[in-house]
This record gives structure tokens, sequence and C-alpha cells, in this order.
């Protein structure tokens, strides 16, 4: 489950508000009362809540893909049951996210068009390929856990439905996490070969899960309207180090390296120093230029089309049922 | 695309615990036994409950946020209304 801070904040275009209503929304947030969909909340306020929750539900979608891809193939029946239940609650995160994304005033139908049509974005994590079984473990471990990282904040977000759905969703989250450390425990004690493989995925996903907390925060002039709207609670950077500091030690339990030769602890600040992120490589996969992005969306449209007929006999059967019952009671009448 | 947008439903739940039903979120369902399969697939993954409602998001009937303050403001000068009003002298014991 994956959220990632784009941080490409709407401008209220030339919206003049109430002052006073300003000062008495921003009040609220101060005091830490949770804003619901039918108080008065700035434009910017409601749009930025809509891009943000709902490219965090599209993450979740567009996420079941790289994992979905190993289902068939997963090496036992217990990975395999793991495997499912986890691209089961990615699905289900996806739709508690699009639900309070909704609360806002936008329909699903909109939201799901905005993906389709390529103008709403989802996590550049999801634009890499699995390779391996490997990567499936490394899925969890980083990328889950670097979400983890980025929501357990949001469960405090002054917006009610977003901060009740990321509640739901970091309980459930912990599991995905463990899953893929163990996977990855397991493979590395079982041969040479195999723990090869994990630190090939290690090597290839780790730069990706730093850059999913977002720019840095010297080049996110929007940080700070969503922090004084106590959307986000930590800077990308912050958040950024967090995760390294958690996830170093390990991925040295797993005997791994990181494939960082800048990597270092310094004892001072109690912090792991790491090197520059490819921030040109971040760019060009946002962008749509990353290994997956085609494929992935190909595949989102393909099931959308593929699913148009069931959606449309599921109404036209709802309705069916509703002329008859209506038929049924001017006959008894 | 000619598709009607699917109807939303408000889910409620009862836990194991022997609690009300609890709101715990929404589903799009072109009707009613659909909509509780979906809410039993989104809302109920962790043996989360004993007990779905849904009910037509269009058939909620909500009080208007401009109005909290003459609807709820009163009961706060109210304090009377508060066990812990009242006076009890300790000799009396747990009242």
């Amino acid at each position: 489950m994956y959220t990632q801070a784009l941080n490409a904040r709407d401008t209220e275009a030339g919206a003049v508000e109430d002052a006073d209503r300003v000062a008495a929304f921003q009040a609220r947030v101060d005091a830490e009362e949770k804003i619901e969909p039918n108080d008065w909340m700035p434009e910017g306020y409601r749009k930025t809540l809509v891009r943000q929750i709902s490219q965090h539900a599209h993450s979740e979608i567009v996420g079941m893909l790289p994992e979905g891809n190993w289902i068939s193939r997963a090496p036992t029946l217990k990975r395999k049951a793991a495997l499912l239940a986890k691209v089961q609650d990615e699905g289900g995160h996806g739709l508690y996210l699009y639900s309070a994304a909704e609360t806002l005033g936008v329909s699903r139908e909109e939201l799901t068009e905005q993906l389709l049509s390529g103008k709403a974005k989802y996590s550049s994590i999801f634009n890499y390929p699995t390779l391996t079984w490997a990567d499936i473990g490394a899925i969890g471990w980083l990328v889950d856990g670097a979400a983890i990282m980025n929501q357990i904040p949001l469960c405090r977000c002054s917006f009610g439905p977003y901060s009740r759905a990321m509640i739901r969703v970091c309980k459930e989250e912990s599991f995905h996490q463990r899953q893929g450390y163990e996977l990855l425990l397991e493979m590395v004690r079982s041969s040479e070969e195999q723990k090869e493989m994990v630190q090939d995925a290690l090597n290839r996903w780790w730069w990706p899960s730093l850059m999913m907390f977002g720019p840095s925060d010297t080049d996110s002039q929007h940080s700070a309207q969503s922090m004084a709207w106590k959307i986000k609670r930590f800077t990308n950077d912050e958040l950024r180090q967090k995760f390294v500091d958690a996830t170093v030690p390990q991925a040295h339990y797993l005997g791994l390296t990181i494939p960082d030769d800048k990597l270092s602890f310094n004892e001072a600040t109690g912090h792991w120093e790491f090197g520059e992120i490819d921030w040109d490589e971040f760019m060009r996969v946002i962008a749509g230029n990353g290994p997956c992005n085609r494929e992935r969306l190909a595949a989102r449209k393909k099931a959308h089309a593929d699913g148009a007929w069931v959606r449309e006999a599921a109404l036209a059967y709802s309705r069916k049922r509703a002329d008859r019952r209506e038929a049924a009671r001017h006959a008894a009448e | 695309m000619t598709e009607k947008t699917t109807p939303l439903w408000e889910v409620f739940i009862r836990s194991r615990t022997g609690m009300a039903h609890r709101h715990c979120g929404s589903v799009h369902a072109a009707d009613a036994e659909m909509a509780l399969q979906a809410a039993r697939d989104v809302y109920t993954r962790r043996g989360e409950g004993l007990s779905i409602w849904v009910v037509p998001s269009s058939e909620i009937i909500a009080s208007d946020p401009a109005q909290k303050d003459e609807l709820f403001e009163p009961t706060a000068s109210k304090i009377y209304r508060h066990p812990t009003f009242y006076e009890i002298p300790e000799e009396v014991g747990n009242m």
C-alpha cells in the first residue's frame, strides 16, 4: 500500500475565499479537530485531498499488477495463499481510499477515467518489473515498508475519512511487510544462489523505494501548505530518513549489502547517511517513461474494458427487478 | 461510455463483541445483493463481523453541519445531567 508525495499542489485558481471562514477553518485544523465532508473547507484543501487520496487509491490498484504477476508461480501453497491475500488487501485498500475521495464530491467513474486516461498519477514504484520471486519479498519488505512510514502519520490527517481509511489500512499492512521479509530470510538461508537473487532484488528495488517519498524538501515548496493543513505531518526527507534508519539494519541481518557506496552511519546524529538519489530517473518514471508505465496502464484499460459487460449486465438486472417490483405494486393496487 | 453510475451503499457491521452495527465505509454495487457481497469482501477479510447491513447512501438523512451549534451546544451547559454534579459523602460508599 502505497502513497507517494508528488507535491504538485493545486493553486486556488483566482478563487477569493472569505477570510473569516478560512481563519475559522485553520483554527479548527490547529485545534486538531477532524474536518468532515460536509464542513466548509478551502477549495485548495479539497483539491489537494482529492488529488492525493485518488493517487493513493490508484497506487493500490496498479500495485496489484506487479505482484499479481507471481500468484500462479508462487513456490509453495503457503506463499501462494499469502500473496493472494496481500493482493486482495491492496484491492481493498484502493476501495477504502476511493470511497474517502468520493466524499469530497468526485465520482468513482471520474476517478477511474482519470487513471485510465493517464491524467492521474500513481506511485512511480509500480512501473518497475518483478523479474524473480525475490522481487515479491523485496516489495513486501521495502515497498510496503516505505508505504507504512508514509501512512502512519496519515492516520492523524485532518480530513476524517482519509484518516479513518488510513487507520484500517495500517492495521492490515503489517502482515504485508512481515511476509516479505520472512520470504527473503528463507531465501538467504537456503542457498548461495537464492541469496544472490535476493541481493539482486535489493539492488534493483532500493533506490526506487527511496524515491517513493517524493522530491527532496529543498525542491518541494508545496509541503508547507500541506503541513499547515495537517494533511502531512512530516516532510518527505524526514520520512525517507526514518525509512533508511529502520531498513539498513534489516538488510544487514539478511546478510545483504545496500547498493550505495556513500552509505555510512553517523555516530553523532544516530542516523544513516546515504548517497544522492537519481532524480532524473524519478522524473522520467513520473513522466510516464519508466520500464513498465505503458504495460501497467494497458493492463488497467484492458481490465476495465473487459469488465464493461459485467457492469452493464448488473445494472440492467437491477433495473429489470426494480421494474418488476413496480409492476407488481401497480397490479396489487 | 453510456453506463449509468453504479449506486453507492453505506456499510454497517456488527462486530463479534456484541456491539451495535457500526458504520465502517461504503461500496458501489448495482443492487442490494451485490452490495452485501462487496461489503463482505471489502470490510470483513479478517473476521471483523458477524452481521452486515447495507443501506442506499441516498436514503441517509443527515443533520446539517451548519446547525451544529443549535443542535448540540445546549447540552454543554447541562452539567446536572452527569453523575459527578451531585455531591455524595464518602462515608456513603460507592454510588
